[in-house]
């Protein structure tokens, strides 16, 4: 099993509301968040294009924040999940240096926290909290291993880019272009 | 023209817009780490090779400053976690892919090993000095038997403090100015230069001083050697690393890294080092100050920088 999710950018309107069903859904507290909305212009008008981009933790394949972990508490659960044990974590920030992404933050308990795909939610068979509210379904999820899921469909008839694949990570969040 | 924009509105503090996470309290032990790494090596090397009596401040007294050094850092790494009460979970596992794991249990060992070696000294430094329990007295004295063991143990350990206070950086493949595996070298010889600056300036023998700072130019050599090869490196790799390297090449940390670091951390003190061995008179902590404080600002400017470094796309 290997979870993945594409975004389809040619539907994401960057309308947020993945961003607060997840800050809702997850109680993230006031002024952070565990996915956010880039949104890229290119070129000068007339020929302007726009890219919107729902961004989140992309639960690499080669994950660094789990290799620079000093006691273990970022780890790696079946499907690909890479997750904090929060009572583990002694918040050295080492995984925050090492993320690409800047997926991480700190907790003001202390703790490193990031999304989780919604493991809470994926346990009881439902779909990330962000996946269920978007409103243009542009988020797709699933198992990478099932070739009738969701997002194995949307990768296979489209095409697709991951963030900063220079930095080897082997990121498993997909953007459909 | 590309831009690019968060619309959602992120600003977590520390990590937007740059990250900021690791504050003074890293580059200081870094520096502390790497000094007492410099006057642990020295110390067993010398007494290994049989100058004890010779390079007398190198094996006995410098090594004084090593536990407070260790100590001081070690309360420098624990103000800098931000879920302190959690610290000993380093302790409950060994991560071998993790070189903080590994910093954390050479400290383990080096540090309790550093008061050791003090320890058996501590008759020579104060002679009146009486251990108050007799089993410490019959510790003390198996201790001094086996001196030249422990001085195997504290160089092979310090080596691997010095390279891991670079190698702690270089880990972070998310940060280019810090993943070049030439930080591990570079911060180890860093250190042991520091180490030696320490060591003479305590040092009153002429001989002693004369030894250190030969050793010392020719680490100061390897040391502008390997800071060229760093930008080298960077210049001759992917987009985000000639960024990294531009930081230093006209950007925001080119006063802060040539000025204080190179020419007032190493050429310098390495000319005043030249004066005084060819006979002129120089106040060795002229040339130890400048040292120490290139080291010191060397880390700064290094865990600084790095952190602003980052993949773009």
């Amino acid at each position: 099993m290997r979870y993945a999710m594409a975004v389809d950018t040619k539907k994401c309107v960057g309308c947020s509301d993945c961003v607060v069903a997840c800050q809702t859904e997850n109680n993230v507290p006031h002024g952070f968040c565990r996915d956010w909305i880039v949104e890229v212009v290119d070129g000068s008008y007339p020929n302007v294009e726009i890219e919107l981009r729902s961004e989140r933790c992309n639960h690499c394949d080669n994950s660094p924040c789990v290799r620079c972990c000093p006691t273990g508490a970022s780890h790696i659960v079946e499907g690909g999940i890479v997750l904090v044990t929060h009572e583990d974590c002694i918040g050295c920030g080492a995984c925050i240096q090492s993320c690409p992404y800047d997926a991480r933050y700190s907790h003001p308990d202390g703790y490193v926290d990031k999304c989780t795909f919604c493991h809470h939610r994926l346990e009881k068979g439902q779909n990330p909290a962000c996946v269920d509210v978007c409103p243009t379904h542009c988020l797709h999820f699933g198992d990478l291993d099932d070739p009738n899921s969701d997002v194995s469909k949307a990768l296979k008839n489209r095409k697709w880019k991951v963030n900063a694949p220079e930095a080897g990570t082997k990121p498993q969040v997909y953007f459909l272009t | 023209m590309r831009e690019e924009l968060f619309v959602s509105g992120r600003n977590i503090p520390n990590i937007d817009p740059f990250l900021n996470i690791w504050h003074w309290q890293i580059p200081l032990y870094l520096f502390l780490g790497g000094l007492a790494a410099g006057i642990m090596f020295f110390a067993g090397l010398f007494l290994i090779i049989g100058k004890e009596k010779e390079m007398e401040t190198t094996v006995k007294w410098a090594t004084f400053l090593v536990p407070v050094s260790l100590v001081l850092g070690l309360f420098a790494l624990f103000l800098d976690l931000k879920h302190q009460l959690f610290f000993w979970r380093l302790y409950t596992t060994v991560r071998f892919e993790s070189p903080m794991s590994w910093g954390a249990w050479t400290l383990m060992f080096i540090t309790p090993l550093s008061f050791v070696w003090v320890a058996t000294y501590m008759k020579d430094a104060i002679p009146n000095w009486r251990w108050r329990f007799n089993f410490l007295e019959q510790l003390e004295a198996s201790a001094i038997k086996y001196r030249k063991v422990l001085a195997w143990f504290m160089m092979m350990l310090a080596v691997v403090l010095g390279v891991y206070t670079g190698i702690l950086l270089s880990a972070f493949n998310a940060r280019p100015l810090w993943n070049t595996s030439i930080l591990g070298p570079l911060f180890l010889v860093s250190g042991l230069s520091t180490g030696l600056a320490a060591i003479m300036w305590m040092s009153k023998s002429h001989y002693e001083r004369s030894v250190l700072s030969k050793i010392d130019l020719v680490l100061i050599g390897v040391e502008l050697f390997l800071i060229i090869h760093l930008f080298m490196g960077f210049l001759a790799a992917t987009e985000v690393q000639i960024e990294a390297a531009h930081l230093f090449l006209g950007g925001e940390f080119t006063t802060m890294f040539w000025v204080f670091v190179v020419l007032l951390g190493l050429i310098f003190p390495a000319v005043l080092e030249i004066l005084e061995l060819v006979g002129y008179k120089i106040p060795i902590w002229i040339p130890s100050l400048l040292i120490l404080f290139g080291g010191l600002v060397f880390r700064f400017v290094m865990v600084e920088a790095g952190q602003i470094t980052r993949y773009l796309y």
